[in-house]
């Protein structure tokens, strides 16, 4: 009876694996048949579509990096998120050199640290970072729901569109170098789209910082000639050296020393040497093939991904999709400079806070009057939405891959798992903005273009995780110790 | 929402942390290892595949045995003895 309700389940996983793949392909077809531009936007749901597999298998998640080494002292996410860059910036690199890439570093300062740390407490609360949320949502996770529907979607929309009070809070410097680029319309920013405290930071603050490629640098662009300044300032420089570092650290740090111990005793005692770093090297690598082969199969997704967004700009010549939808009519999607938000890579959360302002703006809460929806980003129907496609094509594809494995199950949120949901969403969603980005577009991103910054976003983002950790530490031994009085 | 750390017999505990998402199942599987003597088994039930990848490789660090793995519906179940 036990067996014969198990194989039920199976086949019922089985069959909405397969619907959900079907749909997902009905649905591509009819942006097909409507416009052929919608190629664009059907790039954007299979290639999410692949994250969210990729992911779900792997278990990949950044949050899992710092918080299992710090919490398990295991090192398997922070080994495949390492390996992931790894061959992420090598075709970083290649994408570069043949002026096929649609990378652009970010504004380089303190914020990017702050953010990181705020992300990283945010992260470990909600059980999940930004693209990980979404992939457990397509496990069936209620409180990755929360954290990313709440926090990421509602919060973030608000977030960015803040005024009154936390306007007087803002640095006069930023006030008055936000005024300087109060341009009237129709030029980049109309006066009447600077109104929140976030709109004063970008145009204040963020805009005037520098923002660092190392190949863009004089000195690598003098050094190294050609190509070779995206292969060895940017990615071997930037990325390479640094994630190899790392694991050497980690292994230092967690491995070792048990590995040697167990060496040791299996040779009998004998003298250890550099064949047994490397095998303990080796073992650490490879503990969890699964995760470590996906780091190396979404290092070069993420790369081929970046390739065929920029053959689709090159096809449809437009650099964003705004001018797509523009073309077709859609012009009430895009923002004043007729733009919306089209990262052209694997991006999280900018997409969450535009469906976030969608809902809020037809519950009647004016989204526009700002930079971040008004003037850069836009406010599409989430069915028009391309990056949001992205996001629904990793929950989709998740879902499918759990489905596959029968590791399917609707999981609401309880108690004290509905308060870390939204405030790590929250939280998340507060440490994204900032800096332009998160674990994703903030930090793997960066680092494997050659933007130092993305490595002051994970610090942030390991420290804040270690914060997080501390407190789940605490809170847990509280709840064991009230266990255990029976006993 | 409640977790349960129950001492079945000497030597036998269960530990139930079904509904808890990352990272308490690894936290609590950890802490309930640290409160048991060398030698004593532990049940773990939980539903959240993503700790899964991670216990197996704290088990396997620390030095304790995971004698039987098996998943029932949604629901994974580990029996682990302390090394």
């Amino acid at each position: 009876m036990e067996m014969e309700a198990v194989n039920t389940s199976e086949k019922k996983n089985k069959f909405w694996a397969f619907a959900i793949t079907g749909i997902l392909i009905v649905i591509s077809l009819l942006y097909y048949r409507e416009n052929i531009f919608y190629m664009y936007l059907i790039t954007y749901i299979w290639f999410g579509f692949a994250y969210g597999m990729m992911l779900q298998y792997g278990r990949f998640c950044f949050a899992s990096a710092s918080r299992d080494l710090f919490a398990a002292g295991v090192p398997r996410m922070a080994v495949g998120i390492l390996v992931a860059l790894v061959f992420f910036s090598f075709i970083q690199a290649t994408l570069s050199s043949t002026n096929m890439s649609t990378f652009h570093p970010a504004p380089f300062g303190p914020h990017t640290l702050i953010a990181g740390l705020i992300f990283g407490v945010g992260m470990v609360l909600a059980g999940g970072c930004a693209s990980g949320s979404l992939y457990k949502i397509g496990e069936g996770n209620g409180t990755s729901f929360l954290a990313a529907f709440f926090g990421l979607s509602i919060g973030q929309a608000i977030f960015v569109d803040l005024g009154g009070i936390f306007n007087s809070l803002l640095p006069k410097s930023w006030i008055a170098s936000s005024a300087l680029k109060e341009i009237p319309a129709p030029s980049a920013v109309p006066p009447e789209k600077i109104t929140s405290w976030f709109d004063v930071y970008l145009s204040g603050y963020i805009w005037d910082l520098p923002s660092v490629q190392l190949s863009a640098t004089k000195t690598m662009s003098e050094a190294l000639p050609g190509a070779w300044k995206y292969f060895i300032a940017d990615s071997l420089i930037t990325a390479i050296i640094p994630a190899v570092a790392l694991l050497f650290v980690i292994y230092a740090v967690y491995i070792r020393k048990g590995f040697i111990k167990k060496r040791v005793k299996e040779k009998g005692g004998a003298a250890t040497g550099i064949g047994d770093e490397l095998a303990g090297i080796w073992k650490m690598i490879t503990a969890s093939k699964r995760t470590t082969l996906m780091g190396v199969l979404i290092g070069i997704t993420a790369g081929l991904h970046i390739f065929v967004m920029k053959g689709m700009r090159i096809k449809f010549e437009a650099d964003n999709f705004g001018k797509l939808l523009t073309k077709m009519g859609h012009t009430a999607d895009v923002a004043v400079n007729g733009t919306v938000f089209d990262p052209g890579y694997w991006y999280i959360t900018s997409q969450e806070a535009q469906l976030g302002g969608w809902i809020l703006q037809k519950l009647g809460w004016e989204m526009r009057d700002n930079i971040f929806f008004g003037v850069n980003n836009g406010l599409p129907d989430p069915w028009r939405n391309p990056a949001l496609w992205m996001s629904l094509g990793i929950v989709f594809g998740a879902m499918v891959m759990a489905r596959l494995s029968n590791e399917f199950k609707f999981k609401l949120p309880k108690g004290e798992l509905i308060a870390w949901g939204l405030m790590g969403g929250l939280l998340m969603g507060i440490g994204s903005r900032p800096a332009l980005g998160c674990n994703i577009g903030a930090f793997f991103i960066r680092v494997a273009g050659g933007d130092p910054s993305g490595w002051l976003y994970g610090l942030g983002m390991v420290t804040g995780a270690f914060i997080g950790v501390k407190f789940f530490n605490w809170w847990s031994e509280r709840k064991m110790a009230k266990e255990m009085e029976a006993f | 929402m409640a977790m349960k750390f129950e001492k079945k017999e000497e030597g036998k505990y269960m530990l139930d942390v079904c509904g808890y998402v990352c990272p308490h199942p690894q936290i609590y599987c950890k802490k309930s290892l640290e409160k048991m003597a060398e030698g004593d088994v532990l049940e773990m039930i939980f539903d959240n595949p993503s700790s899964a990848e991670t216990i197996i490789q704290m088990l396997d660090q620390v030095g304790h045995e995971l004698v039987e793995k098996k998943q029932e519906g949604g629901k994974i179940i580990f029996v682990i003895k302390k090394g």
